[in-house]
């Protein structure tokens, strides 16, 4: 493309439209479904038992450490599937570009999509663009949302957990919120935090083998680990106790919460899965999940309980108990 | 050495822990803290957990956005209503309930309020906006007040005559001798660790001479807190009351001399009033006149309507020790992080929002 920056022009239905997306996203996103260029993609599915789910992506910067907008608009679809333990297959994609947004930068994203959906399986079918005025949008929104197929019978759901039931995490948590909050207020530490975006669906499929009578799984992004255990038990008849020793941590995001008084607990995470399973099958998809690439720090972090039901425990380093409860929102440096 | 394996070392707690219950103390006892740091870390630690039941920790004002009055929010969200105004605040105020509105609300209708990390981003948005009048909300403690004494003093050696300071400074002895003096039994204080690195041990010499009371001051870590502990404990089973440092690594006899000479070229002593204390004579900070530009009280008189505390809210019991809590009846019923009725619930150092977020004593 000749243009440097984007223009209103690019989101006008005309030809620099059409130039925008097959230069931009149609060579890089090629499939059978795409190539068309038809207003639907039309898909044979194999099952009835379909997963569907939809994400926005405003991240700001839109390049940080271990990864980018584009790649987190693949990631975060594809890990919402995973987590209703199905197999993602198709993901629609819809940019709102702000005028002026710098072509080489899309570039740069379209070519992280294209690459993470080959990593994870899936095909991008179908897409939309829209330009706004400058001021209107921060550069680049995108909407991404997914299809696949369930692999197990029953739908995963909290309801299903039982007291006695072990927590698994795949890895080390908060990485992905505090490489944004490191990134964006210039800390520069000792060594450089890097999200932990990644496509879990691999992962997910290694659990279900090992355990295949999983409970629930669901993926621990915005509010953290904390926040989906909350969820996991809130209003249910189990609670949930976990031991803060066996939690895996980096050293770097401890010490970047430190810095900036947050919790590691409720620190944002792009490549990270949360499974409760049967205690017998507990150690089974411990060791499956640190087969797989994207789980070798995998760990056993508690387990469901019959008393303190809706509630989460947290037994600290020394032996004392604290909770874990939901916050109200986006946590917010100390005053001194 | 790596600060959080040392000083949080499960160990080292567990070993302070039984040496507390060894120190021989035949009745209950009361410490104090006054530290919204230490309230979190008690908090989040379990430490409560592991102390002898005769031995209770209780709150004290030590969470300086809590005991700051209405009348410093209602005053800041009128200022920012003022054509070209931009405030600039810590976190922690823009969900401070006011009389009537907060700032979070009164971002979302369209004044400009920024949340900064310090001063220095405050004086960098100034410099780039000389066409706009930004104001800091000065709250904080000793620990917070000589940064902003420094911005005052960059302002004012820049010719920056667009910044200005909304001061609701406070010092913390002229409080500890009120609680002193108060309705609730206080037998030995946890003193604050950052506000003593920069006062110094010194500060407290005067109420030692004056209340024979054991003191300890503490760092913020689990072994930090518990060896305040152990000291304070000893102090009171012996009838040895001191002033002790536990936090040597931070707190000299005499403070950090820099950060004094820099709060007393910029601020002098006034009166202040502290949420559920009232008026305690020389326990605030104001600007001098040298600075007055830089004084947004005086460059924006504002006329506020008379400041309204919210009734039922029992925030000033709690800063006082009165009750904790879990004895307030709009905690968790009604008064949440999520609606919150009083700062102590959504101060990040507020005991209500320690005691929802980490403990959880009926559970």
């Amino acid at each position: 493309m000749e243009d440097s920056i984007i223009q209103l022009a690019h989101g006008g239905g005309g030809t620099r439209m059409n130039e925008l997306i097959r230069e931009i996203f149609a060579n890089r996103f090629s499939n059978e479904h795409i190539d068309g260029m038809s207003d639907a993609a039309n898909i044979d599915l194999t099952s009835s038992r379909i997963a569907f789910t939809t994400d926005g992506f405003v991240v700001k910067p839109h390049f940080f450490p271990g990864g980018d907008i584009g790649k987190l608009s693949i990631c975060g679809t594809v890990n919402d599937l995973a987590s209703a333990a199905s197999r993602p297959l198709y993901i629609s994609a819809s940019f709102i570009l702000e005028e002026g947004f710098a072509i080489t930068d899309l570039e740069r994203i379209a070519t992280s999509m294209a690459e993470t959906a080959k990593t994870a399986g899936v095909k991008i079918v179908a897409g939309d663009t829209k330009v706004v005025e400058r001021g209107s949008c921060d550069g680049i929104f995108i909407s991404t949302s997914g299809i696949g197929i369930r692999l197990t019978k029953e739908i995963m759901a909290p309801t299903r957990i039982r007291p006695g039931d072990a927590i698994l995490v795949n890895g080390a948590v908060g990485d992905h919120g505090m490489a944004i909050m490191a990134t964006r207020e210039g800390l520069s530490l000792e060594s450089t935090i890097k999200s932990d975006c990644a496509p879990l669906g691999g992962l997910m499929e290694a659990i279900l083998t090992a355990a295949p009578d999983v409970r629930f799984m669901r993926d621990a992004t915005r509010g953290g680990l904390a926040t989906v255990l909350c969820e996991s038990c809130d209003g249910m008849e189990f609670g949930i106790e976990c031991e803060e020793a066996t939690i895996p941590l980096n050293s770097s995001t401890t010490a970047a919460c430190e810095l900036l008084g947050l919790d590691p607990l409720y620190s944002a995470n792009e490549g990270k899965i949360v499974a409760v399973v049967p205690a017998d099958e507990a150690e089974a998809a411990l060791v499956a999940m640190r087969g797989h690439e994207l789980g070798r720090d995998a760990a056993i972090i508690g387990h469901a309980t019959g008393g303190r039901a809706g509630h989460v425990s947290l037994i600290t380093t020394l032996g004392s108990r604290r909770m874990l409860v939901r916050k109200s929102g986006e946590q917010m440096p100390r005053i001194c | 050495m790596k600060h959080l394996s040392e000083y949080r070392n499960s160990d080292h707690a567990r070993t302070l822990s039984i040496e507390i219950a060894r120190v021989r103390i035949d009745r209950p006892i009361q410490i104090m803290e006054v530290c919204g740091t230490h309230t979190m870390s008690i908090a989040r630690f379990g430490l409560k957990q592991l102390l002898p039941k005769n031995i209770r920790l209780i709150s004290g004002p030590g969470c300086p956005v809590c005991v700051t009055p209405n009348n410093f929010l209602d005053r800041a969200i009128a200022i920012s209503k003022i054509a070209d105004t931009t405030i600039c605040t810590f976190g922690d105020m823009m969900r401070v309930p006011g009389s009537s509105s907060s700032l979070e609300v009164e971002h979302a209708r369209g004044s400009d309020i920024r949340v900064v990390y310090s001063t220095l981003d405050a004086l960098m948005i100034a410099r780039a906006h000389p066409d706009r009048n930004v104001v800091f909300l000065g709250v904080g403690f000793e620990t917070t007040a000589p940064t902003i004494a420094s911005s005052i003093e960059i302002a004012h050696s820049e010719g920056l005559k667009n910044y200005s300071v909304l001061c609701a400074h406070k010092v913390v002895p002229p409080a500890i001798e009120a609680l002193l003096s108060g309705e609730v039994k206080i037998d030995g204080f946890l003193l604050p660790g950052h506000v003593s690195s920069i006062i110094g041990a010194k500060s407290y010499r005067g109420i030692a001479e004056r209340h024979a009371i054991a003191c300890s001051i503490a760092g913020f870590e689990p072994s930090d807190i518990l060896g305040a502990l152990l000291e304070i404990t000893t102090q009171i089973s012996n009838s040895k009351p001191a002033i002790h440092t536990a936090y040597a690594r931070a707190v000299t006899e005499i403070g950090n001399s820099k950060a004094l000479a820099v709060l007393d070229r910029v601020f002098e002593s006034c009166d202040a009033n502290w949420r559920g204390i009232g008026n305690i004579p020389g326990s605030g900070l104001a600007i001098r006149d040298k600075f007055s530009q830089h004084d947004a009280a005086k460059r924006f008189p504002v006329s506020i309507d008379e400041s309204v505390d919210n009734p039922a809210c029992r925030c000033g019991d709690i800063l006082t020790g009165k009750i904790s809590p879990d004895e307030c009846p709009l905690f968790r019923n009604g008064c949440t992080p999520d609606h919150p009725i009083g700062a102590c619930m959504v101060s990040n150092e507020g005991s209500c929002a320690a005691h929802f977020n980490y403990g959880a004593t009926n559970i």
